[in-house]
């Protein structure tokens, strides 16, 4: 199971680099000033380069983690590399790898299927709240008892056990602050309920 | 008979149905036809496609605004005005606590200037892309505008000076920029009758030093030349780079109707300084330090803030002072325009007034001064022998020439204005290549470096002064205009109009890969030393000192801290100085209070910027974030609760219920 996955990630992220090399590319071939270059080129905000100096976004910093490949790699294949990348603020309960293996058998090969994105970005979305929420907002939220209302539409709890901070029962590991949020590392996947 | 009367009559019909309808659709055709094909080639050449970049940058005078707006060329795009003399909302500036002392000067706060040339600092006579050196005409000031953050970093008043006009060129690694006086002015200012104006008035050519890392300008020294009119001025290239070129009007000394007094001598001058020699002069002690008084405003990217400081002296030099650093040339009527060829060969002024262009030789200028061909002085200065420095005229290029810019190929470019047109010449051979109608009233022109050692000729930008029926009316006031031309044939070729903001009296363009890559982002919080800095959410507060309330805010997406206020008394003056905690590009928040005096004060990223409220009604005054910051920017708001004068609501500041830093 493990190899399979590793195989199909493998695949899928060659797939996603191979197409940004062929971006890569056309941009340089295209001259700064486009005007013999009649054919507009659209790219998303995922596409705009980091500068020294400034702060990386969610996406960003998720790459760079090798135990988010995983993730990353649904994030493309749902197609919301440009959602994680906006201006937000947006708060990722970010699972790690492992937390992916945790799912039953063949779970994740059936939501990379093309035919399955909704239902991916679907569960993706359930892993974002479009507002900023740093642990100390988070522990304030468990003390008032208010809700966070993800991207899905639905309201996980949040819950202060001695200091630890748990989201729908799943506890913060770490926390990483981004340009456009923040990054909480957790270790299981936040699969929407079906009751709200 | 009534018959034939009536075949005759309708045969006249008929044939005039023919005449007059047929040339109409035969010209409506033609017309069309030939306008399609040009227009379909032109649109071509300035399209930009969506998501890609223009590859040069223009920098339009704003003029009468006060401003310098930054477009794109080939497109035409307007991607930027940068505010310089004139206050302007949409950045705070001149509004903002921070930016108020751009605008001081020995004459109080100015919140409007008359801005014309902007001029590109250069390394070995070229466009180096690092700063746009600007004038101020009306409060005689120079600006420098930083091409990494587009904003104005440094404005410095010039004294003895009125209508700062021929302004603000650099010579070729930027040691000086250059400011001279268009307006005689007394010197020094005093009272005294105007008719007494002859040999009493003087024109101060001011060197500002620039200091090669900063960019920091100082006043180095002024020339105080004779009081006649200095209209504008170009630095040598390559082998003339140690002189500086000034047109001059009005040697007639005239102060009253000079629309006919100043046209009385047939030739006024050029005047060739050596600001080397002069430079070397001042370095070893030369010249006389006199009183002055003007401000010099710089600003502080890691405070966040412009500070001014009163000069009270400058260096003055007579030209009797430094034998062989000063001569006039003698030129057509009135010139306007003073240009430089690349080669540093030709000196050409734009007599507006004369049938023909003048051609002064460098090289025969240097032989004249070694052999003393001189036609006498003015005012101690030699008179260079017409014949004895003048290449030669080109005779009838058209009425009104006012400026020249030049290509890599040996060919000048000139705007006559009175007869609307743009002229291709040959320098060598003085002789017209091609010629090319404006619309209307051509002022000044320009090459992306053209005025430089090294032009970038592919596009020409034409800058009109009257636009009439070229684009929509927008009842009597229209806008005026630039013309976009590709000169990279023989031929001009127009490819494009454009709006301009303001009167556009010049402009200064560059390849964009030499600005482009060094833009700023965002400004580093942990460089951040603005005194009301609040750089942690947890450090906001409200602090009140006697009747003043400052309230270091912090906003990141999407709230302010604190975001309740209490405390607040009508009378008060309340501080708002607000740092925008965000490290990311393109994230500003900006802030509004209700009954402030600005409206929206946007704060860039890693930036704190204050503005002052004086609350005038009891009350519970909502404040809110005036950027689209991001999904909950309609959330980003809060209250500030307004007691009566005298009452004893103590200051109180929440976020959220809590104090912000206090668990």
């Amino acid at each position: 199971m493990k190899i399979k996955l590793a195989t199909l990630f493998i695949i899928s992220f060659f797939a996603f680099t191979s197409c940004k090399n062929e971006v890569k590319e056309t941009k340089q071939t295209t001259p700064t000033s486009s005007t013999s270059d009649a054919k507009p080129e659209h790219k998303g905000q995922a596409n705009v380069k980091l500068t020294e100096g400034e702060q990386a976004n969610a996406l960003q910093v998720a790459k760079t983690i090798e135990d988010f490949s995983t993730l990353v790699a649904a994030i493309e294949a749902a197609g919301v590399e440009d959602a994680v990348v906006n201006a937000g603020p947006l708060t990722i309960f970010a699972p790690l790898n492992t937390a992916f293996e945790k799912l039953p058998e063949g779970t994740v090969e059936t939501l990379l299927k093309p035919e399955n994105k909704p239902k991916l970005a679907y569960i993706l979305t359930n892993h974002v709240a479009p507002a900023n929420y740093p642990v100390k907002q988070l522990m304030k939220e468990a003390k008032k008892g208010r809700k966070l209302y993800m991207a899905s539409g639905k309201y996980l709890p949040v819950e202060n056990k001695d200091g630890k901070i748990f989201v729908d029962g799943v506890s913060i590991i770490k926390s990483v602050k981004v340009s456009n949020g923040w990054i909480h590392v957790i270790d299981q996947v936040l699969v929407p309920s079906e009751k709200q | 008979m009534k018959t034939i009367l009536k075949s005759v009559l309708s045969l006249v019909a008929l044939v005039s149905f023919l005449t007059s309808c047929a040339p109409t659709t035969g010209d409506k055709e033609t017309n069309g036809t030939a306008k399609g094909a040009i227009a379909g080639n032109a649109a071509e050449k300035v399209y930009v496609a969506p998501g890609q970049h223009d590859s040069h940058y223009a920098f339009i005078s704003g003029g009468f605004n006060g401003q310098l707006s930054v477009y794109g060329l080939p497109s035409g795009r307007l991607f930027r005005i940068i505010p310089v003399f004139s206050q302007d909302a949409e950045k705070g500036y001149g509004y903002s606590e921070e930016t108020k002392p751009m605008l001081m000067t020995s004459h109080g706060f100015i919140p409007w200037g008359d801005l014309h040339h902007p001029d590109i600092s250069q390394t070995n006579g070229s466009v180096d892309g690092r700063w746009v050196f600007v004038n101020e005409n009306n409060t005689p000031r120079i600006a420098r505008v930083s091409l990494e953050t587009f904003e104005t970093e440094e404005i410095i008043e010039i004294p003895n000076s009125a209508g700062n006009h021929s302004s603000s060129y650099v010579t070729e690694n930027t040691e000086y920029v250059v400011a001279g006086t268009r307006f005689a002015v007394p010197y020094p200012q005093r009272d005294m009758p105007i008719e007494d104006m002859k040999g009493n008035f003087k024109g101060a050519l001011s060197f500002l030093k620039v200091d090669p890392e900063t960019g920091r300008m100082n006043i180095d020294f002024q020339v105080m030349m004779p009081g006649f009119d200095y209209d504008k001025a170009h630095p040598g290239r390559n082998k003339s780079s140690d002189w500086f070129f000034f047109t001059t009007y009005n040697t007639e000394e005239a102060n009253t109707l000079l629309e006919v007094n100043a046209s009385q001598n047939d030739k006024d001058y050029i005047a060739a300084v050596n600001w080397k020699k002069i430079s070397e002069y001042v370095a070893n002690g030369g010249g006389k330090r006199v009183p002055a008084n003007y401000a010099h405003n710089v600003w502080d990217d890691n405070k966040h803030m412009a500070v001014t400081t009163m000069k009270k002296d400058v260096l003055i030099v007579e030209p009797k002072e430094v034998p062989g650093a000063i001569y006039f040339l003698p030129t057509a009527k009135s010139p306007h325009g003073c240009d430089v060829d690349p080669t540093g060969e030709y000196i050409i002024g734009s007599g507006k007034l004369a049938a023909a262009m003048t051609i002064h030789s460098f090289s025969k200028m240097m032989k004249a001064i070694e052999n003393k061909d001189f036609d006498g002085d003015a005012y101690g200065i030699p008179i260079i022998k017409f014949e004895a420095v003048n290449y030669g005229v080109l005779e009838q290029p058209g009425l009104g020439p006012l400026h020249t810019e030049f290509d890599t190929r040996g060919n000048a470019y000139t705007t006559f204005f009175i007869s609307s047109e743009v002229v291709k010449w040959n320098i060598k051979d003085l002789k017209v290549l091609d010629r090319h109608p404006v619309y209307y009233s051509v002022g000044h022109l320009m090459i992306p470096g053209g005025n430089s050692r090294t032009p970038d000729d592919k596009y020409l930008v034409a800058m009109n002064k009257i636009t009439k029926d070229r684009y929509l009316p927008t009842g009597p006031e229209v806008c005026q205009s630039a013309q976009l031309f590709d000169i990279s044939g023989d031929k001009l070729e127009l490819l494009l109009d454009f709006p301009t903001v303001g009167e556009p009296h010049y402009a200064a363009g560059i390849a964009a890969d030499k600005v482009a890559p060094k833009s700023k982002k965002i400004y580093k919080l942990d460089e951040n030393i603005h005194p009301y800095a609040t750089k942690n959410e947890a450090d906001s507060r409200v602090v009140r000192k006697g009747n003043e309330v400052h309230i270091y805010m912090t906003m990141i997406r999407s709230h302010f801290s604190p975001d309740n206020i209490e405390g607040v008394r009508v009378g008060d003056k309340v501080f708002f100085h607000v740092t925008n905690l965000e490290q990311d590009y393109d994230v500003p928040h900006g802030i509004s209070m209700i009954g402030a005096n600005t409206s929206e004060l946007l704060v860039m990223p890693g930036r704190t910027a204050t503005f002052v409220w004086e609350p005038k009604q009891v009350g519970v005054w909502p404040f809110y974030c005036t950027d689209f910051c991001s999904a909950l920017h309609q959330e980003m708001q809060g209250y500030v609760r307004v007691s009566p004068k005298g009452s004893n609501t103590p200051i109180k500041y929440t976020l959220d219920g809590d104090v912000p830093g206090v668990d």
